[in-house]
């Protein structure tokens, strides 16, 4: 039986691993007294920059007035069919306003479109992404859940704007 | 025929024709706003201006009469710039405010904005503002600012209804729509000014905000509220039916329908008060049961009655296909000839546009099937009148109602029923009657099933389901779907919608009759609708694609040809 070549022979230091091993070792050595970089989660939380899409919310006015006036394009947009919504008639000016506004965690999939099409700048990305449940019916967000004053959002809509 | 080309295709036209008319019919769409198929032309608003060689200038296609030889350019660079230009002008004040709008997803002004519209406004200065939500009449809201001056909606009420009811008022930019001092936008034809307005001045009250129109499903179908029979859209959503809007038909509602129909005709379908289930009546109260149960009570009670003891009454807005197998029951499975259907006239309230007095949907339908008592092959039975008189004396002790609310439709009819023994009936929604029932049979709404009904003019038209019941599937029944419907879960809430456990008034009779021991093999209605094609020498020939969307007239000497809106 022939004998079968390498495609390169190894030295006989190579062979014995000790050099590599030692190598290997001197590497992490030198990494522990580096600056860390992992994050201690859940103990440390991340703080997401404003291109980050977390889950969808509503924005309120400093005033309490929601500015979404249930168009429906976030909920013809939506990939997923993750958002429903049902108008009613108000007193404002803006005279249409969501009597129901709700999505659904379980279809979401966070690709960010009902923001962009959203014409009142009403629905956006937050920086929220912890979402976790335990049944069907809590993954269900109702206006209860997504309305956010716009101070919190202050970030995501300077983001958004950029690229109007 | 002479000859015109538009777009350098030859087309024929009929002498008289404008060439926007000539246009339409050979397919070739010019824009247009104020211009409408069944009304005067006003030409105000200069959307459909073409180009005609040897003319100095532009001229709008909807009052300019087509001519022997007349050359048209509809997409010429000449025609394209001034169509932006007048886009450009109607939108200078026109709010964009499509998000709250009602009419975006149906609207021409939307629609011809992407289509002949530059995308840009070169006006940045304010625009101007008017009256908001006027109450024009107690079913139609007006935006001011959302109105373009078509003057659609003056020329309906002027021409179609002829009550002189709307107006412009002020000029210029300030011009808007009222009513004449004292009056309101109520004629029974209202509502249809909020069809032909083309963008969303002009709105429904009773569906405002309801829904997006994208949202919804449509079904061509025919309108129950009168002998008429409109051909409608019937538009679900979650599988409620949320609004009516009519769909033309010129020989039968050319685009219009009366208010009553599009506001009266629906509700039921989705009501709190629909018959779920088979209900018999035990200590004094009504109780859901089972179909076979709620059959074999029938079944030993109405054996316990002598023959002439026993009668039926059946609304005469049935479909042809379920009075047919209510009659071949009653006639033939139990051998009875007490045997008619309640004529719904209510004088004096028809009028020579749309309504008539017969409020009943298939009327002509029982005349021409030949349901009327006395002319069963087994010799004369009893008239409406002789079975109400015979069970006031209590000759008749038991009676079947099928889809009538005889003491809704007449309330001195309660100490009647109240007499009977025994009272079956076949009902969509609990009413006075069923108060006095012993067994209820849940039936499918008119929007809930196949069938046709015959209108006053003896025109056989189509009704198809738009709600589904628990024996029902939207896809496999080959309903109409919007977006939700198709992709809609049992875990979504669009999935969840209510379905009531009813069926359609033929089905119910054939199991009644099974109980009797006779068995129809009919598993569709479409089935029952070729055994009448295949029995009824004024059926022949047809079926249910042949009738289609806008119905047929059957061959009947008493019948007039065709009617003008």
């Amino acid at each position: 039986m022939a004998k079968k070549n390498r495609l390169k022979d190894l030295s006989f230091g190579q062979r014995i691993y000790i050099t590599e091993i030692a190598k290997g070792l001197g590497l992490t050595l030198k990494n522990m007294f580096k600056p860390k970089f992992t994050m201690q989660y859940p103990e440390v939380k991340f703080d997401p920059p404003a291109s980050y899409r977390g889950r969808p919310v509503l924005a309120v006015e400093e005033n309490g007035q929601e500015r979404c006036v249930a168009c429906g394009l976030c909920s013809r947009v939506c990939p997923a069919l993750a958002i429903e919504v049902q108008a009613a008639e108000t007193e404002n000016e803006k005279e249409r306003y969501p009597e129901k506004f709700e999505i659904n965690m379980l279809r979401c999939i966070f690709c960010g479109f009902c923001e962009e099409v959203c014409p009142e700048e009403a629905i956006l990305m937050s920086k929220d992404y912890e979402l976790a449940f335990t049944n069907r019916a809590d993954a269900i967000y109702g206006k209860d859940k997504l309305l956010t004053p716009v101070s919190r959002l202050q970030d995501r809509i300077n983001f958004v704007r950029q690229f109007k | 025929m002479p000859k015109i080309i538009i777009d350098g295709k030859e087309i024929e036209f009929k002498p008289g024709q404008t060439v926007i008319q000539a246009a339409r019919e050979n397919g070739i769409e010019i824009p247009h706003f104020c211009w409408h198929p069944s009304l005067s032309v006003s030409g105000n608003c200069r959307l459909c201006l073409v180009e005609i060689e040897k003319m100095p200038k532009l001229v709008i296609s909807c009052s300019t009469t087509a001519t022997e030889g007349m050359v048209v350019q509809t997409q010429s660079e000449k025609v394209i710039a001034a169509r932006n230009a007048v886009m450009e002008f109607i939108l200078i004040n026109h709010p964009l405010d499509c998000p709250i709008c009602d009419e975006a997803g149906e609207c021409k002004l939307q629609d011809y904005t992407y289509q002949h519209s530059v995308g840009e406004s070169r006006f940045t200065e304010e625009k101007n503002h008017k009256e908001k939500r006027i109450e024009l009449g107690p079913n139609v809201m007006f935006d001011g600012e959302r109105c373009i001056s078509c003057s659609r909606c003056i020329r309906f009420c002027d021409e179609i209804v002829g009550e002189k009811e709307l107006t412009f008022i002020k000029r210029g930019d300030r011009v808007t729509i009222t009513t004449f001092p004292g009056k309101k936008l109520e004629n029974p034809y209202s509502m249809n000014v909020t069809d032909i307005c083309p963008v969303g001045a002009l709105t429904n009250r009773d569906f405002r905000f309801k829904s997006r129109v994208w949202e919804m499903a449509p079904t061509k179908t025919i309108c129950s509220g009168c002998a008429r029979g409109c051909n409608i859209d019937l538009w679900t959503r979650n599988n409620e039916v949320l609004r009516i809007t009519p769909r033309q038909n010129e020989d039968v509602n050319s685009f219009w329908m009366c208010d009553n129909g599009r506001l009266n005709t629906f509700k039921h379908v989705n009501a709190n008060d629909r018959v779920s289930g088979p209900h018999l009546r035990k200590e004094g109260q009504l109780i859901k049961c089972g179909w076979d149960e709620a059959y074999a009570k029938t079944l030993s009670e109405l054996k316990s009655f002598a023959k002439d003891e026993i009668a039926a009454l059946a609304s005469s807005s049935l479909t042809v296909e379920d009075t047919y197998l209510v009659s071949k029951f009653v006639r033939s499975t139990l051998n009875m000839k007490n045997f008619d259907f309640v004529r719904k006239v209510v004088a004096g309230s028809g009028d020579a546009i749309l309504i008539r007095e017969d409020k009943a949907t298939n009327a002509k339908g029982f005349e021409l099937m030949g349901v009327e008592p006395g002319k069963s092959a087994s010799g004369g039975g009893l008239k409406f009148d002789e079975i109400i008189s015979h069970i006031e004396s209590g000759r008749i002790k038991a009676l079947i109602l099928i889809e009538e609310d005889l003491i809704g439709w007449n309330p001195a009819f309660e100490k009647i029923l109240s007499k009977l023994d025994f009272l079956v009936t076949i009902s969509t929604n609990f009413d006075a009657s069923t108060s006095f029932a012993n067994v209820v049979f849940p039936a499918s709404t008119y929007a809930e099933k196949n069938g046709t009904w015959i209108n006053f003019q003896g025109r056989i038209q189509r009704i198809r389901p738009a709600v589904t019941t628990i024996e029902m599937e939207r896809s496999l029944d080959g309903m109409s779907q919007s977006r939700w419907d198709k992709f809609g879960t049992d875990f979504d809430s669009w999935g969840k919608a209510k379905k009531n456990d009813a069926r359609p008034t033929w089905k119910i009779i054939s199991g009644l009759a099974s109980a009797f021991g006779t068995k129809y093999k009919f598993t569709m209605a479409e089935e029952i609708f070729n055994e009448i094609a295949h029995t009824n020498p004024l059926f022949t020939g047809l079926d249910y694609d042949v009738v289609g969307e806008n119905g047929v007239q059957l061959k009947t000497e008493t019948v007039k040809k065709k009617v003008t809106i």
